[in-house]
């Protein structure tokens, strides 16, 4: 069958995928600002290993190859691994993390499109599970020197205190926690190095450059207004709520929606088309649900970041939430649907 | 008073083509050497050929009577010959042949008897009628019979009349046009109708993108009262039936209901004119305005008899060289002409030349990524995605729930589509053959059916047999039971009263049977033993009786173990 409509829109799937990469460059030109240029090394092992990976699985499961190279979607997955690593972590986590994105989460699933899980997030969580200490080995806020970068990155030289330290909201869970810190919440942030003015030194700049490029993507009608606006809404409102009951034990909203991956995972992790909820009220209830797993998991959990925890978790929901959210069709908004043929 | 307008939810925006074809009035296409006029044209059966090979007829006589009520007459478009009344594919996605009227015309345009009527004093019920036999059906491309749409609901009537001029198929301007230069005609037509449905209030949509139109509709009918004009926002589908009711009176009409049973119908600017020429002048529908553009030299709108053959009308226009293919319809939802020997039906209201330039080839269908722009997209406000999966699994009772029997086929979903995918023929497909299962299920039910009451039939049967068989040898039983009785042991009372009495006749009935037939085997088999001689005779006779010393012995039951 060949019929109607005989017009298309110049879209496809490279374009939508083109226009997320596209978002994200002012989010890593302040990354390179403020912690070197370990990042794009990152970015670039990623994306090789997602290509190779992705070419590699592609000629196994018999699909055309260039076709599927070129739609962007791998590259996607690798960019957001590398920007949710710490850029000084060894080049073969990088490698093999995207890897294992690429070839088990993404095209063991069916590939394009079918992937149940953010193959993103699949490949942060099995890598803090199994390298927790080098998945919280972040560059300290001064250690910009790119010859030193690498030598950490490919082990030539072991990472010593001076050039790594804990993210913020590490810091601010261990010391919330060790026994003999007693502090609280105000004393932290304002005494450590770590802590800029509101989430971190560095990452509030970084994650302002992708609230930026994600109202980009906003206005290009790439992703919907749902998941960012439910993600940090309900992510504000459980840190407003506990905060205001005892704010020496709980952070603030501002701290929680700017620090970590909050920023990134609202506008470009969250939003992933293929393993999120697709109606508008599912969308709402995923990213709440996003966003209640994330501060439960920051708050009592044992990993720095619950992000993405939570969004595997809640892609786990996705297809009850889709069909617990089906909107009433044209005709039919009383509820009844009497579709005869 | 101005009515404030709904929305609808969707819609695309795709550039509109118009002003191609608008620039010059309607014309009147020549006649052609031959007219192909399909039989059927509008939903509801094939009217029945009134003509023969070799008959002489006349412009406006009726050719095809309508098969019951459901559908409308068909006409002759001009004076001729008919040359056959044959098979002919049709200009139809199915690419099937259906029976046409094939008519060489006399170039004399000879019309019947046409006489107008007083619709003001005729009821409701002779209108009607009239529109049947006047062949009027829907000219925005369903066809479906206009007679059949003013019949007043079981909720009551038709309080709000709808007048569709909104035309939002790109390149279409068919119906523009139509409103600029035939207002008066539309507007009686409206009259009509509206007498018709005892309507209230009329509302004309047309879409923002038409200001003449706009204009001369609204001084056409500034003289009377309730008739609003009123411009919608121009965005695919707006033209759309249910699209435009929802716009203009804030109803949804869902799948399967007829607008009456809301109190609202609608009807095309073409199909007003047509009424109003069906019953003020007596002309039924033999023409109609069609919009040729597209990648053509000279676009425009011609008035063109039905059944006229389309490469004819292609000479008026002349396709460019690099057009590959032509299409029945609008870009959105028309369909690709198999050839263009097909006949002009009541429904083409455009043939569009297409080319790679002007209707680029769509990159290859990659998989769904769920992005949720088809929903964005739907006017119907379905979850097309949702859809494909389940077209495409072929879980048609999925399909059927989320439904989809609601889409109107608009295509917007593949139209916004970033993966290419065909998403309205994955529609089509999973409608179609949930329609032959509904059929094959139906068959099958009736095959069920038919086989039920056979085997309760034959059960009726045997029972009645038994009965009749019971009744004829009650008094056998009598006879053969009767005397036995006092001969055998003693029976006690319960016994005889337990035995059902049919199974006593039955028993009499098969020992007297098969007493029968020994004697008749008796009878009539020569038997071996008839020629012996005498001493082997009695050495028979001998056997025999021991052998019946025999039997009666194990007759009687042994009274003790011996």
């Amino acid at each position: 069958m060949n019929g109607s409509p005989h017009l298309h829109l110049p879209i496809s799937v490279r374009l939508v995928m083109l226009k997320v990469l596209a978002a994200l460059l002012p989010g890593i030109a302040v990354y390179v600002w403020f912690f070197g240029a370990a990042i794009l090394v990152q970015i670039a092992l990623a994306s090789a290993a997602a290509l190779a990976g992705e070419a590699a699985m592609l000629r196994l499961r018999g699909k055309p190859v260039g076709l599927f190279l070129a739609d962007g979607s791998a590259l996607v997955t690798a960019w957001l691994i590398a920007l949710t690593f710490p850029p000084i972590v060894p080049w073969w986590l990088t490698v093999s993390a995207t890897l294992f994105a690429i070839v088990v989460a993404k095209h063991l699933y069916g590939g394009l499109g079918q992937n149940p899980f953010n193959p993103a997030m699949v490949a942060f969580c099995i890598s803090i599970i199994a390298f927790p200490a080098l998945m919280s080995q972040w560059p300290a806020v001064g250690f910009t020197d790119f010859a030193a970068q690498m030598g950490v990155v490919f082990q030539s030289q072991s990472p010593q205190d001076a050039v790594t330290m804990a993210t913020p909201l590490d810091a601010l869970r261990t010391s919330l926690h060790t026994p003999e810190a007693r502090a609280t919440v105000a004393g932290i942030l304002g005494s450590h190095a770590t802590f800029g003015n509101i989430g971190g030194k560095g990452w509030e700049w970084i994650a302002l450059a992708y609230l930026a490029g994600g109202l980009w993507l906003l206005q290009q009608r790439i992703i919907t207004w749902h998941v960012p606006v439910a993600f940090l809404g309900v992510l504000a409102l459980i840190a407003t709520g506990f905060s205001l009951g005892n704010p020496e034990r709980y952070a603030g909203p501002t701290f929680h929606v700017i620090t970590g991956g909050a920023m990134l995972g609202a506008f470009f992790i969250a939003t992933d088309p293929v393993s999120g909820a697709t109606t508008p009220r599912g969308k709402l209830i995923f990213a709440a649900g996003i966003a209640l797993l994330t501060w439960i998991i920051r708050t009592f959990g044992a990993y720095p970041d619950g992000m993405a925890f939570g969004v595997l978790l809640m892609n786990l929901c996705v297809p009850l939430i889709d069909m617990g959210t089906q909107p009433p069709v044209f005709g039919h908004k009383d509820g009844k649907r009497d579709g005869a043929p | 008073m101005i009515a404030a307008l709904f929305k609808f939810r969707g819609g695309v925006k795709p550039a509109s083509h118009k002003d191609e074809s608008t620039q010059a009035p309607i014309a009147r296409a020549p006649l052609p050497p031959r007219l192909i006029v399909p039989l059927r044209q509008s939903a509801g059966g094939t009217p029945q050929p009134l003509v023969t090979a070799g008959q002489k007829v006349l412009k406006g006589e009726r050719i095809g009577a309508p098969e019951s009520d459901f559908s409308a007459a068909i006409h002759a478009p001009t004076s001729g010959k008919v040359l056959a009344v044959e098979p002919r594919l049709l200009p139809h996605p199915s690419g099937l042949a259906a029976p046409c009227v094939v008519i060489e015309p006399d170039g004399e345009e000879r019309w019947i008897d046409r006489t107008s009527v007083s619709y003001a004093s005729e009821t409701p019920d002779v209108l009607r009628g009239l529109l049947r036999d006047a062949g009027i059906v829907g000219l925005g491309g369903a066809t479906f019979p206009s007679h059949l749409k003013l019949k007043p609901g079981t909720s009551g009537r038709i309080g709000t009349l709808i007048i569709n001029g909104a035309e939002c198929e790109p390149w279409i301007t068919c119906d523009d046009l139509l409103m600029r230069e035939r207002a008066d005609e539309i507007v009686s037509g409206i009259a009509i109708l509206r007498h018709i449905a005892s309507a209230d209030r009329v509302l004309v949509g047309i879409e923002d993108n038409k200001p003449q139109a706009i204009a001369v509709l609204r001084a056409a009918t500034a003289q009377s009262a309730g008739i609003e004009v009123m411009p919608v926002p121009t965005r695919y589908p707006a033209g759309g039936e249910k699209q435009l009711i929802r716009v203009l009176t804030g109803i949804e009409i869902p799948y399967g209901r007829f607008g009456t049973e809301f109190g609202v119908q609608c009807f095309n600017v073409g199909t007003a004119c047509s009424v109003h020429r069906a019953v003020e002048l007596g002309e039924p529908l033999v023409s109609r305005i069609v919009t040729l553009s597209g990648n053509v030299e000279h676009p425009g709108n011609f008035e063109v008899l039905v059944g006229t053959p389309i490469d004819e009308l292609l000479k008026l226009v002349k396709p460019k060289a690099d057009t590959d293919r032509f299409i029945m319809g609008g870009p959105m939802m028309g369909f690709t002409l198999p050839r263009t020997d097909l006949p002009v039906t009541k429904a083409a209201n455009c043939i569009l030349a297409a080319s790679p330039a002007l209707f680029p080839p769509q990159g290859p269908e990659m998989p769904c990524i769920r992005c949720g722009a088809c929903t964005r997209a739907c006017p119907a406000e379905l979850q097309p995605h949702e859809l494909y999966w389940f077209s495409r699994a072929k879980n048609f009772g999925k399909a059927q729930e989320y439904g989809i029997f609601d889409c109107i086929e608009c295509g917007c979903c593949a139209y916004v589509c970033p993966s290419n995918i065909r998403l309205v023929d994955y529609y089509r497909f999973a409608k179609s053959s949930m329609r032959t299962l509904e059929r094959d299920k139906a068959a099958s039910d009736a095959a069920r059916m038919r086989f039920e009451l056979r085997n309760q039939r034959e059960e009726r049967d045997k029972a009645e047999k038994a009965a009749r068989l019971a009744a004829k040898t009650a008094a056998g039983r009598q006879a053969v039971v009767a005397p036995a009785a006092p001969a055998s042991t003693p029976a006690t009372p319960e016994t005889t009263v337990s035995l059902p009495p049919l199974d006593e006749a039955k028993k009499a009935l098969i020992a007297a049977a098969i007493a029968r037939a020994q004697a008749q085997k008796e009878g009539v088999q020569p038997k071996n033993i008839d020629n012996l001689t005498p001493e082997k005779q009695a050495e028979i006779r001998e056997i025999e009786s021991r052998r019946a010393r025999v039997r009666e012995l194990a007759k009687t039951p042994p009274e003790e173990p011996v």
